[in-house]
């Protein structure tokens, strides 16, 4: 539909300079310029370095999804650009990119939730979002359990982890193993040539007293660099495909597990899952097996839109058009911790005055 | 001609018009901490000052450094930005050299600017259009003696009194300054003289490729 809102993304709250270009919830573009090769050698994300490779991918990144999506950046009805949380730095890059735009443009600005657009994204795979979802985060850098009953203006946080994220579990196994980084990929990988009921790793945080949705993956961490530290002393053989099956069984049982039962407690019918994790082909098939034993339908967007992208800030962006929800201010900050519940940065004005000021009156007056 | 310039190099956030002639607006805020909340609103208040749209502008003139890094990408991804959408020419100028042109000396003189850790950014010039040096970082101690009995012009002298006897002023960067220096270079057909649009780091990036990964076993 041509009426619906035409909205540009941009994401670089971590190592992916991400652009996306999306229509309603139609995806028209996703420009991804990535530095993740820039930190393989140093077993993970460095800031400094995230940070000077958005400056230089910023506007080809721009450029290419204007150009993918086939449309005339005046024809946009906003700018959407992660305002947090995510890393300081990279975060400044896009977001005063996105205001120079959204300015030179004279379009409004949407600085909203990397959280929220993680969630919302999946509206461009499986169409609107069912009000509540419920959704599971997972990657490098968060692991949520979120229930959203309207993203763009409202985002409870049911539990979290409460030491490692279920990304970073897999960065640091990973470098046990010494398979370098990220990760996530390879562990998936090697996984499916092993046995997941190998080695019994414990779940964290299962137990009757502990709190039914928060996660910890830093003990499972511990139990799994002692085991393969136990084999080398030993001068034994380390089997990696057992290690690395079992491990991962471990993690995503407690996910999965935990993500259902809040399903069931909080009677929602539908769970997104979202975040680079959600990439895990063996989350997906236990999600998958759990989600149709208990009832509840699963939505996964495939992979690429999993993993940090412009286009989940688009969708996001889009929806706030789409619901007139307050435009931000030209003194927006990228903001490192911004809570979960905010899914967006609204201006302090009345909505009115700020559309009246950007209006297009900046390039095309 | 109308020129916009921007710099965040330094804890100063400065925005200038220029139309070729002079100064139509300026401004400059000193805040460290805020360059990314600051910028576009002052960006803003010059065009809204001179009463023109910034579809006006000709050309973007960005100080591209020295300066501390989260900063000074600002103003680079701001005029790159910028200039992508309006299809004009970016053009970047030394930071330093926006100071030196503030400081109006005929005479050798150091520009320096702070550049934390104990260190500044700093450059020679004849004069206050003309640098002889590339930009450097340095500990002001190990450079006072090679500098001894040249005033030295920024916040880096002021910082270092000791090492640096003779601190004058400008303290802060303005983008009126490094307007006013590409407005001349631009009327002169001197527009090769200008620095790519990127930024001037001067040092890597901090980062330490960690050691083997820290064995958990009690020993
Ligand atoms: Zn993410």
């Amino acid at each position: 539909m041509a009426d619906e809102p035409l909205v540009l993304g941009i994401e670089t709250s971590c190592d992916e300079t991400g652009v996306g270009i999306v229509r309603g919830t139609t995806l028209l573009a996703d420009a991804i310029a990535s530095s993740v090769d820039e930190h393989a050698r140093f077993g993970g994300v460095v800031p400094e370095v995230a940070s000077r490779a958005h400056l230089e991918a910023m506007v080809p990144t721009v450029e290419r999804a204007l150009k993918e999506a086939g449309v005339s950046a005046r024809d946009l009805d906003g700018i959407a650009v992660t305002a947090g949380p995510g890393l300081a730095g990279a975060l400044l890059v896009g977001v005063s990119a996105a205001k120079a735009y959204a300015y030179a443009l004279g379009k409004p600005l949407y600085g909203v939730n990397h959280l929220a657009s993680h969630i919302c994204v999946d509206q461009l795979e499986h169409g609107p979002l069912p009000e509540p979802t419920m959704a599971l985060l997972v990657s490098g850098g968060h692991s949520s359990l979120l229930l959203a009953p309207d993203i763009t203006a409202d985002v409870r946080p049911l539990g979290a982890t409460i030491d490692d994220a279920a990304g970073e579990a897999f960065d640091k196994i990973a470098r046990v193993l010494q398979l370098g980084f990220p990760g996530g990929p390879v562990i998936d990988r090697l996984a499916r040539e092993g046995d997941p009921a190998a080695i019994a790793f414990p779940r964290g945080l299962t137990g009757p007293r502990d709190a039914p949705y928060d996660f910890s993956f830093s003990g499972l961490k511990t139990s799994v660099a002692r085991w393969i530290e136990a084999r080398r002393a030993a001068g034994e053989d380390v089997p990696v495909r057992d290690v690395a099956a079992s491990f991962q069984e471990a993690v995503v049982d407690v996910l999965t597990r935990k993500a259902v039962r809040a399903c069931k407690d909080e009677g929602v019918d539908h769970l997104m899952i979202g975040g680079g994790v959600a990439a895990n082909s063996r989350l997906r098939a236990l999600a998958a097996d759990r989600c149709e034993r208990a009832g509840v339908r699963l939505r996964v967007p495939r992979p690429g839109l999993c993993t940090d992208n412009g286009a989940m800030v688009a969708a996001l962006g889009a929806e706030m058009v789409a619901r007139n929800r307050p435009a931000s201010d030209w003194d927006l900050s990228a903001d490192s911790s911004l809570p979960v519940t905010a899914t967006h940065v609204p201006g302090h004005r009345h909505p009115h005055d700020h559309v009246h000021e950007v209006g297009k009156e900046n390039l095309y007056s | 001609m109308l020129l916009l310039a921007v710099d965040t190099a330094t804890p100063a956030v400065t925005a200038a018009l220029h139309d070729g002639v002079s100064v139509l607006a300026a401004e400059s805020q000193v805040d460290s901490r805020r360059h990314g909340e600051l910028l576009l609103p002052a960006v803003n208040r010059v065009l809204a000052e001179a009463g023109l749209p910034l579809g006006a502008v000709t050309d973007l003139v960005v100080g591209v450094g020295p300066g501390p890094y989260t900063g000074l990408r600002v103003g680079l991804v701001t005029a790159a930005a910028f200039g992508s959408t309006l299809g004009v020419p970016v053009h970047g100028l030394c930071t330093l050299d926006g100071l030196a042109y503030a400081a109006g000396l005929d005479e050798p003189f150091v520009v320096a600017t702070d550049a934390r850790r104990k260190e500044v950014y700093w450059a020679r010039y004849a004069d206050s259009r003309t640098r002889l040096t590339e930009p450097a970082v340095d500990r002001p101690a190990d450079i006072a003696a090679e500098l001894a009995g040249l005033p030295v012009v920024g916040a880096g002298g002021t910082l270092y009194p000791e090492a640096f006897p003779d601190a004058r002023g400008p303290e802060h960067q303005s983008a009126a300054a490094l307007a006013s220096l590409a407005a001349g270079r631009l009327a002169a057909g001197d527009g090769d003289a200008f620095l790519p649009a990127l930024p001037l780091y001067l040092r890597r990036p901090d980062a330490q490729v960690p050691k083997n990964y820290k064995v958990v076993t009690p020993k």
